[in-house]
């Protein structure tokens, strides 16, 4: 035995251990959360219950299982365990989602397993996705048309019917949102416009009175517009209240549910395998294109994406030239000297220093120096106000190229050293100049190598969230950074991130329940757009190697 | 051929020109990285480097006003335009401080007389931050004023062509009582030594009548709920001291007045109305301060001030004890001349003194700071004030008055304060704290940068103590002993590892981690002891195989192979905890902890923080130790297995002396990675600043704290610098790691490109 510990097979299994744990903590996790998050997706059984309560009544109760925990009989209320006459060590209790907000004082309980007296899943049983006050529970018995019922549960059509409501009713409220969102915001934003001007004219002295008729005249007809706009509006509105559907439930009562408010109607206790794995993809596209609602406890993250990606995207235009051209310097230009030396140590101390800092840095620098003096020359009209010393899209875009330039610097070098010295030789013996032998042969080799890095920084830009919480990040942002306002890309606005969205919805909800499995989702979706890019990045880098690999032999 | 030379040369010169301007390009593209790193040092600089400035006053304007005897008070209002002094002779003047609108410096505005001079006995004023002045009168009444200000925005000619209005500010007053003076001594016994406090609506007077007797007289107010008339109904009390009485002072909470005759200073506790009781009489110092000579109160009425005949001013508040709250001696400071006034600031726990060799001096109590002495007009100071704001001094001297910019933004920061304990008023001793904000306007600020670097540090071990074995055992295992192709998928699962966002990581810290620790701690412990015990077990059981099995899958695979292993084991103990819990802990971990062992468990803790923090470190000291293991040549380790080595002596007396170098490098990177953490922290910790290295306890790191007081600190206050020195402490910190780990790594490549 001790001749078997003196070989050291014991310790090198116990280093092989440490990387079956890391294994298995990287993987579990990864796993962890997928499972977590699609979970949400897939539509669960609704239960309609029967509880046994302290004073021998019985609570009725619909819903559907959320969460299920194992819990050690003594952490219950002696009260409790008597009534249930629990036995065993454990218990397992459910947490049930039972929606109906505007009826109960919380839309989440706790049900003890040994409690329930009766437990059924009836098909005709629907959960009603709503706009506003969250899911609603219960059996739709008739469909109302301006107060008269059109369509009663026992028709044969009624579920037909039901939905072709339903529709009219989500397709009226698009319309209505487009309008909105569309043309009447840009109103709003043309007469904000004509605001700024005339101050701009008052400051530059140049307000005259032709001028300020001018403007009148332009605010008049916007107005007019205007009013044509919110006629409509208020038409699409008005028509879209037209129906509604009584809905029996819980307490056995009937509840009228407004159809303008209805989103989507489900039975998924009626639902087979197939329709399931439908609604499943239905509920992932919804999610991915919809926007937030309920204080970012419900819908979809959508304006998160789009932030996240039109960040990550202004900030690769800004580091990919300063990444490659700093490579570029100190593989092709940069000679044997402390400077050369300084710079390598200043990408290395870049790459290290916390995120935190570059916020901070960003915030004092950027907004309120740069940003400051931006507004003090460009939009004085806008004044006090400010239009760039405030954080937003720019800062933080600039702020992560900062931080994210050590990777690409660090990815473009080890791609430029990968080229034999022979193809620059041969360029240069042919007469090529230094900068057209980097131009026309190293680069377009290295551009792989480039995209890699590219591709890191991408990946890393993502899951940053500590400075942007500094430089531009809000949990709700009313308006994208890109619409169809002139100049359309508004580079001042404030952004939605998929990071901070998880931070938000995680730790800043005001229905923290509610909002859990949507931040499993979040974090699905962002692992899985972080470990496709990383993958990517390294099997293109793996593919590089083994290509120069040949050709240095 | 002569003109194609010529186009070709024309075209050479083009070329060369672009190669030309390309490598200045580059390379400014290449001196741009250091730019960068500089402009953030350099930025970070220039915003924390204003805290440490000194004082500087700058006359603005000076203005004579006319002689009317001695000066009892002087103030100003917010906006420094207009100022008031209060005479001796029973006048109260208003006066322009600027020359603006069609008022000039000097001009008297407003000037009202509220006493015949041979009536005044003696004047008192409340803290600035109530402007209420009293004079006490021979008759034993008192007449209370208040200046106020009024900001109007009129509209005349001038303005109705430009389109721009102007603000002019009109100075009035108001007497209290409907104009009436209020009696104070119904004996009708000349007021001296007058002090007088207010709460809004009571009003609090305490004066020395015949010398040596303190009356105390308390006017309660009484709203008629009908009506809304106000009475006030007064409470007279006398209490005779023995000897005369030097000062007095009232706090404005109207619950303690304090009285001075020599060196005693008794303090008396009125709360109760109707019972005034003698709490306790200040236990002096008069052997190394002197003898007092006046006493004050400071902005926020917790502290007071004592002057003494050496020029130095004692400060005393009330620390809670073992007999209630009393007043003790907590710091004095040093004026170098004896001091004839003290004039305190309105929010801040700034004050001036004014001293017998006509200096002034600013001084700051909780920073303990000395900031400034000298004669700004360079004549004797007589009387000086503050504006509500902090920003202007009004200075009276021999030659007249002067309107001063005062530039000091940042008294309350100092090294002392940052990096000491400190006696802040209130607590029972000296302490680390830091508590940036409150709700009230004279709150004192405890800047302690301690106890938040204290929870950097200790995130940081506890990061480390979970990162370094694992990481640097995988690191060792993957470079030496795993076969290449596991290695090849190893390696970039590590990689994936390090690039999951530290967000996602918090998060499930938070959400998901702590509460399973919490509920299954003794599964977490078991887990720790039981892993590498079932490791080894596995080791030895697989030497017993048969030559044949263990052939195929060799100890490069182990690594795969004990992946079932671990997730067994890790099953079997949580399994377990419910049953030890009930069996050790009685049922309960966590109260066993708080109640039997006294240590204070919450459920956002040090081990979920070094867990979690951990998980981020461990690929950062992977990699690069992996790198440094993997680099050692091949040739000595062949020679050390050749010489009859096991593989293991192999690597831990040849491979890893080799590399440590890269592995010390390595454990640097990782160290300056788990300082800088910020999300995980922010989410999984308690976020609170203590001190204690308990493991059950969270803790406030200085990433953390920037991220979430950042967003709400007002830009240029000197807690808005603050964070931007633990910001550049940051950079510090990691800049020194990373530059160390750097410099070792270089050397070592060196060292093996030779080999």
């Amino acid at each position: 035995m001790k001749k078997w510990f003196r070989t050291g097979k014991p310790w090198i299994w116990l280093t092989a251990g440490s990387v079956s744990i890391s294994l298995i903590a990287v993987i579990g996790l990864v796993i962890m959360i997928g499972w977590r998050g699609l979970s949400f997706f897939w539509p669960s059984a609704i239960h309609e219950m029967d509880i046994k309560q302290a004073d021998g009544s019985t609570k009725h109760i619909i819903g559907e299982v959320y969460d299920s925990e194992v819990v050690p009989t003594t952490r219950l209320p002696q009260s409790m365990i008597e009534l249930a006459d629990i036995e065993s060590e454990t218990v397992t209790r459910y947490l049930m989602k039972i929606g109906n907000r505007e009826y109960v004082p919380l839309d989440f309980t706790w049900v003890l397993e040994s409690l329930v007296t009766k437990d059924t899943t009836p098909k005709n049983m629907a959960v009603i996705e709503r706009s506003k006050d969250g899911n609603f529970y219960g059996r739709i018995t008739a469909v109302t048309e301006n107060g008269e019922v059109v369509a009663k549960q026992s028709d044969e059509d009624f579920r037909k019917v039901m939905f072709e409501r339903v529709e009219r009713a989500v397709e009226l409220n698009m319309q209505a949102m487009g309008l909105q969102e569309g043309e009447i915001s840009s109103i709003n934003y043309q007469l904000n416009e004509l605001s700024l001007e005339r101050r701009r004219l008052e400051l530059q002295d140049e307000l005259t009175e032709q001028a300020i008729a001018d403007l009148q005249a332009q605010r008049e007809q916007l107005n007019a517009d205007y009013q044509v706009y919110e006629k409509e509006l208020f038409d699409l509105r008005e028509q879209a209240q037209r129906d509604a559907l009584i809905v029996k439930d819980f307490r056995g009562e009937d509840v009228k549910v407004p159809m303008y408010r209805v989103l989507d109607v489900n039975f998924p206790n009626d639902m087979g395998f197939f329709a399931k794995l439908g609604h499943f993809f239905q509920q992932i596209g919804k999610f991915v294109s919809d926007d937030p609602r309920e204080a970012n406890t419900e819908g979809g993250v959508f304006p998160a994406i789009f932030g996240t990606v039109f960040m990550v995207l202004l900030m690769s235009i800004i580091v990919t030239p300063f990444g490659v051209v700093a490579a570029v310097y100190l593989h092709e230009y940069a000679g044997k000297n402390p400077v050369t030396k300084l710079i390598r140590i200043a990408v290395i101390n870049l790459a290290g220093v916390p995120s935190i800092v570059y916020g901070v840095f960003g915030l004092g620098f950027f907004v309120y120096m740069v940003g400051g003096s931006l507004d003090q020359i460009f939009y004085p009209e806008a004044l006090p106000n400010p239009t760039f010393g405030t954080p937003g899209v720019l800062w933080s875009a600039v702020t992560l190229a900062i931080l994210t330039l050590p990777v690409v610097i660090v990815s473009t070098e080890e791609g430029l050293s990968r080229i034999p010295p022979s193809l620059r030789e041969g360029s240069l013996s042919l007469g090529a100049t230094k900068w057209e032998t980097i131009w026309r042969i190293i680069l377009p080799m290295a551009s792989p190598a480039i995209m890699t890095g590219l591709i890191l920084a991408v990946a890393r830009a993502a899951g940053e969230v500590a400075p942007l919480m500094l430089v531009g990040v809000v949990k709700s942002a009313p308006m994208l950074p890109v619409d169809g306002n002139f100049p359309y890309l508004h580079l001042d606005r404030k952004f939605m991130h998929l990071g901070f969205h998880i931070y938000d919805v995680g730790f800043q909800s005001p229905n923290v329940e509610a909002a859990r499995p949507l931040v499993y989702a979040t974090s699905f979706l962002l692992i899985t757009v972080i470990v496709g890019l990383n993958l990517t990045a390294i099997g293109v880098r793996n593919h590089l190697r083994e290509k120069y690999r040949s050709l240095e032999h | 051929m002569a003109t194609q030379s010529a186009q070709q040369l024309s075209a050479n010169r083009m070329r060369l020109f672009k190669d030309r301007f390309a490598r200045y390009g580059v390379t400014a593209g290449g001196v741009m990285v250091l730019v960068a790193l500089l402009l953030i040092f350099f930025y970070l600089l220039y915003v924390v480097q204003p805290i440490f400035e000194s004082v500087s006053l700058k006359k603005v304007n000076s203005f004579n006003l006319p002689e009317s005897g001695q000066v009892e008070a002087v103030g100003m209002e917010e906006q420094a335009e207009i100022g008031y002094r209060f005479l001796r002779s029973g006048e109260l003047q208003f006066f322009s401080l600027i020359d603006k609108n069609d008022r000039r410096s000097g001009d008297i505005l407003l000037s009202e007389i509220f006493v015949e001079p041979e009536n005044v006995s003696s004047f008192a004023k409340t803290l600035p931050v109530n402007h209420q002045y009293a004079y006490g009168l021979e008759s034993g009444e008192a007449v209370v004023v208040e200046p106020k200000f009024s900001v109007t925005f009129p509209e005349t000619a001038a303005t109705a062509a430009t389109d721009k209005v102007e603000r002019v500010i009109t100075p009035r007053f108001e007497v209290k009582n409907d104009g009436q003076p209020l009696v104070v001594d119904e004996n009708g016994r000349a007021l001296e030594k007058l002090s007088y406090e207010t709460d809004g609506d009571g009003m609090l007077f305490a004066a020395a009548v015949e010398n040596s007797t303190l009356l105390i007289t308390h006017f309660v107010a009484e709203e008629n709920f009908m009506t809304g008339a106000v009475t006030l109904t007064p409470n007279y009390t006398e209490i005779p001291l023995n000897t005369a009485i030097d000062d007095i002072v009232v706090t404005p909470d109207l619950r303690q007045v304090i009285a001075r005759r020599g060196n005693r200073v008794h303090v008396f506790d009125i709360s109760i109305s109707g019972n005034v009781t003698e709490r306790e009489l200040l236990p002096m110092r008069t052997r190394e301060l002197g003898n007092a000579t006046g006493m004050y109160l400071l902005a926020g009425a917790s502290s007071v001030l004592l002057t003494h005949d050496t020029g130095k001013i004692s400060q005393w508040f009330e620390v809670p004890g073992d007999d209630g709250r009393q007043y003790q001696y907590i710091r004095s400071f040093d004026a170098g001349s004896p001091i004839t006034e003290i004039e305190v600031e309105y929010y801040r726990r700034t004050f001036y003194t004014l001293s017998e060799n006509g200096d002034m001096n600013i001084f700051h109590t909780t920073a303990e700071a000395d900031l400034y002495r000298g004669k700004p007009a360079e004549a004797e100071v007589q009387a000086v004030m503050v504006d509500p704001r902090a920003n202007y001094l009004l200075m009276k001297t021999a030659e007249g008055y002067g309107l001063y910019d005062v530039d000091n933004e940042h008294p309350e920061v100092s090294w002392s304060g940052l990096w000491q304990e400190v006696w802040y008023e209130g607590y029972p001793e000296p302490d680390y704290t830091w508590q940036s904000t409150s709700g009230s306007d004279d709150f004192e600020s405890k800047f302690s940068l301690v106890p938040i670097s204290f929870g950097t540090i200790k995130a940081a071990a506890y990061a480390m103590l979970f990162a370094v074995p694992i990481g640097l055992a995988a690191a060792v295992y993957t470079a030496y002993f795993m076969s290449p192709s596991v290695r090849r998928y190893v390696k970039p699962t590590v990689e994936i590892m390090e690039a999951l966002p530290t967000v996602i990581l918090g998060f499930l810290a938070g959400l998901w981690l702590a509460p399973l620790v919490e509920a299954y701690l003794p599964g977490f412990v078991a887990v720790l002891l039981l892993v590498p015990l079932a490791i080894i077990l596995m080791a030895a059981l697989w030497s017993q195989l048969p030559t044949q099995i263990k052939s195929k899958v060799n100890d490069g695979r182990a690594a795969l192979l004990l992946i079932p292993v671990v997730l067994a084991v890790g099953w079997f103990s949580f399994e377990i905890s419910p049953w030890v819990e009930q069996v050790v802990f009685d049922g309960d971990a966590r109260r066993f902890i708080t109640n039997e062992l006294g240590v204070t468990f919450d459920q956002r803790n040090s081990l979920v923080v070094g867990i979690a923090m951990g998980f981020a470190v461990i690929p950062t000291i992977f990699s690069i130790a992996e790198d440094a293991v993997f680099s050692v040549p091949k040739h000595l380790s062949n020679g050390s297995l050749a010489l009859g080595a096991t593989p293991w002596q192999t690597l831990t007396k040849v491979v890893l002396l080799t590399a440590s170098p890269g592995i010390f490098s390595a454990v640097m990177m990782g160290l300056g990675r788990a300082v800088g953490e910020t999300m995980i922290v922010l989410m999984a910790t308690g976020n609170t600043p203590i001190m204690d290295w308990n493991i059950f306890e969270g803790m406030r790191t200085l990433s953390a704290n920037i991220a979430v007081e950042m967003p709400e600190s007002e830009v240029g206050s000197s807690h808005y610098r603050i964070l931007f020195l633990a910001a550049f402490v940051l950079f510090i910190f990691t800049f020194f790691f990373n530059t160390i780990a750097e410099f070792v790594r270089q050397r070592l490549r060196d060292k093996y490109s030779s080999m």
